[in-house]
């Protein structure tokens, strides 16, 4: 078209320094980690959040902190505000009062549900919720970090990375066999490593996780339990359980909830014999 | 590789296409080609009668997509439908030229006939195709782009978005009545002579829109299979069953639902765009709530969620509605409701889920499980105990 092929690197050479510039720019394009400023040591900040449904505060001037790369578990009576809480911090529910801090920079107020998502904070629900109609490989797919915009969606294809991510999952939750059943047909136990594999397919900087051994074998909570501890450290993990055994198998620190506010925090013996906490649980 | 995976899984999707290319060749064989006088001639009224088949089909297809696949129940689908239907009808209306009554080369008759000194600017660019064919597409993919942004933005779901559409598609009607508009008013626009040159009263016309309208079927029906194959598809069924989740795992539920809101009112219009020529006449009654609604009812009684079923389903019904309203005319609306109610109750998967227990394998078959029972009791207990009919 240009002649030869001297002419050609001429025009290259035009356009070197806008290819520059724009590499420049993608690069400059912040990455989830440094959005995430988690240099303090600290990755939540929730600080007087208070939220009242008709009058009834579920969480009132709730103060929390979770460090970078902890393990905490959360325990409290029914109606504590451990699920409020853990809407506030996935965007599902607005606090009246108080901030919401996810490292220093990012305020989890202001941002959408898919946004704090995607910005790394993955929730299990207390009710094992997964796409009943899709298979299991599906259900994982769909969860799987990636371009989660419409246009970008309609094109995707896994590729062989991706692909291996998945079978590595499918081995962590053990559901290789049914890889292509759909997940409206696994039991109950099956559902929740299910939706365990999903959180691990989004590769979240923070996993909040609501009951995970609910409905499980002794057998299969020792496995959660043992998954849990492992991933803390690269990751940070917030854990809501009633189930005490498992809380004192996994837990270095725990807060108790009562009435949307902290009663205790610390190691969990500390916790367990501090008169307080006797004092709600055994006046129940 | 890819028609591979687009047709994968059930005969369905063979069948369909194969029923629309037998039609593309039998069709003008037997209406051109063979004499008026032997058994095989189709009639040129029967073609167009097909025609308009096929596009109900169309527009079945692109309601499935919403609400079989998002679970979006739109009410008011008939409103784009009749928006593409209008464009096209616009540009037919500038074809007519100094033929009308009135023989003004500029003005329609109707505004000829309200005194109109000249064309609303609305009406400008629409004696070009190419124009026309972009309003069809872009009128009603706009309306559903704007509707579907505020709707869905304010998290407006379930039973309180099909009272918006249903509005929707009302206030168009009353609109579209107005003379003011400019759109024909109660009339709507009619005497269509020709479309690109070619006389739409001769049978070739006839019959070549009757082929392009089963291209644009087969067309859709592909489009909408990669759409739902892919992975936007696995999310726009995600939240369909799980809005919450969805959103959880970082998809932006509102833009895939106007997305594919958008895309199915686009098809619908198309649908409307082919319906006019052939019947000859758009109206606002094309906006009446009842279409809308009884396009629901097609796609229900075909099976939702499979898109064929939805052609299926139109076919089936309007089959029906064209032999009973000549026939026993009183009879038809009673039929419309008893088939809703046989549906709902007893084939929640429509006539295609029938099917395809009937013709699958495993379990027991229809005949096998009707024993003695009495035929509408063994219907219903038999679609209880089908696999995947969890619903009933």
């Amino acid at each position: 078209m240009f002649g030869g092929s001297g002419e050609k690197d001429k025009l290259a050479n035009v356009f070197q320094p806008f290819v520059n510039q724009s590499a420049n720019f993608l690069a400059r394009k912040p990455s989830r980690d440094e959005l995430v400023n988690t240099d303090s040591g600290y990755i939540l900040y929730l600080e007087d959040i208070t939220v009242s449904f008709d009058g009834f505060k579920a969480l009132d001037e709730l103060t929390l902190y979770i460090e970078t790369g902890e393990l905490r578990c959360i325990i409290g009576p029914n109606g504590a505000g451990k699920t409020t809480m853990m809407d506030v911090i996935t965007g599902k529910t607005r606090p009246d009062f108080g901030t919401a801090f996810y490292g220093q920079r990012l305020d989890l107020l202001r941002l959408t549900e898919p946004e704090i998502a995607s910005l790394g904070i993955g929730r299990k629900f207390q009710k094992p919720t997964v796409f009943d109609n899709h298979t299991v490989h599906d259900n994982l797919e769909l969860a799987m970090e990636a371009d989660k915009r419409v246009w970008a969606t309609l094109t995707r294809k896994l590729n062989a990375e991706e692909r291996d991510r998945i079978a590595e999952v499918l081995d962590i939750i053990g559901l290789k066999e049914e890889v292509s059943a759909l997940a409206g047909s696994l039991s109950h136990g099956q559902k929740q490593w299910l939706e365990i594999g999903m959180l691990l397919m989004q590769n979240p900087l923070v996993l909040l996780v609501d009951e995970p051994v609910a409905g499980m074998t002794k057998q299969e909570s020792e496995s959660t339990a043992e998954l849990l501890t492992t991933l803390a450290g690269d990751h940070s993990v917030v854990v809501v359980e009633h189930d005490m055994e498992f809380v004192r198998s996994i837990a270095r620190r725990v807060t108790v909830l009562h009435e949307g506010r902290v009663l205790a925090e610390g190691p969990f013996d500390e916790v367990q014999h501090d008169a307080k906490v006797i004092e709600v649980y055994l006046g129940e | 590789m890819l028609s591979g995976r687009l047709l994968k899984q059930d005969w369905g999707p063979p069948v369909l296409l194969g029923i629309l290319g037998v039609l593309c060749v039998v069709v003008p064989v037997a209406n051109l080609l063979v004499p008026e006088d032997s058994v095989f001639h189709v009639s040129t009224y029967t073609v167009t009668l097909l025609g308009k088949y096929l596009c109900y089909a169309l527009l079945a297809m692109a309601l499935d997509l919403v609400w079989g696949y998002c679970g979006i129940l739109s009410l008011g689908h008939g409103a784009f439908f009749a928006l593409g239907g209008y464009a096209m009808g616009m540009y037919l209306m500038r074809q007519i030229g100094t033929r009308g009554v009135y023989g003004d080369p500029e003005l329609p008759d109707f505004m000829v006939f309200l005194n109109w000194e000249e064309l609303p600017w609305y009406w400008f660019g629409f004696d070009a195709f190419w124009f026309a064919m972009l309003m069809v597409v872009l009128v009603p993919g706009l309306l559903a782009l704007v509707f579907g942004w505020l709707a869905f933005r304010s998290r407006v779901t379930g039973v309180y978005l099909s009272i918006m559409t249903q509005a929707l598609t009302y206030a168009l009607m009353l609109a579209f009545f107005r003379n003011e508009m400019g759109f024909g008013g109660n009339n709507g626009l009619t005497d269509f002579k020709d479309i690109l040159g070619a006389s739409l009263q001769s049978d070739v016309t006839r019959v070549v829109l009757f082929v392009v309208s089963a291209i644009a079927l087969a067309s859709t029906y592909l489009f909408c299979r990669f759409i739902v194959t892919s992975k936007l598809g696995r999310v726009v069924t995600a939240v369909r069953d799980a809005d919450d989740r969805t959103r959880f795992i970082g998809y932006r539920v509102e833009n895939y639902k106007v997305w594919i809101f958008t895309v199915s009112a686009v098809l619908a219009g198309i649908a409307g765009a082919l319906y006019v020529p052939q019947v000859g006449i758009i109206n606002p009654s094309e906006f009446h709530p009842l279409n809308s609604i009884e396009l629901v009812v097609w796609v229900a009684l075909g099976g939702r969620g499979t898109l064929y079923g939805a052609a299926v389903g139109a076919v089936i019904v309007n089959f029906a509605k064209t032999w009973l309203t000549s026939e026993y005319p009183e009879v038809w609306l009673f039929a419309l409701g008893g088939l809703f109610i046989l549906v709902t109750v007893a084939l929640p998967k429509g006539v295609v889920g029938l099917l395809r227990n009937v013709l699958g394998s495993g379990g027991q078959t229809f005949s096998e499980f009707v024993g003695g029972r009495t035929v509408p009791e063994a219907l219903i207990q038999w679609a209880k105990t089908r696999p995947g009919n969890k619903e009933t």
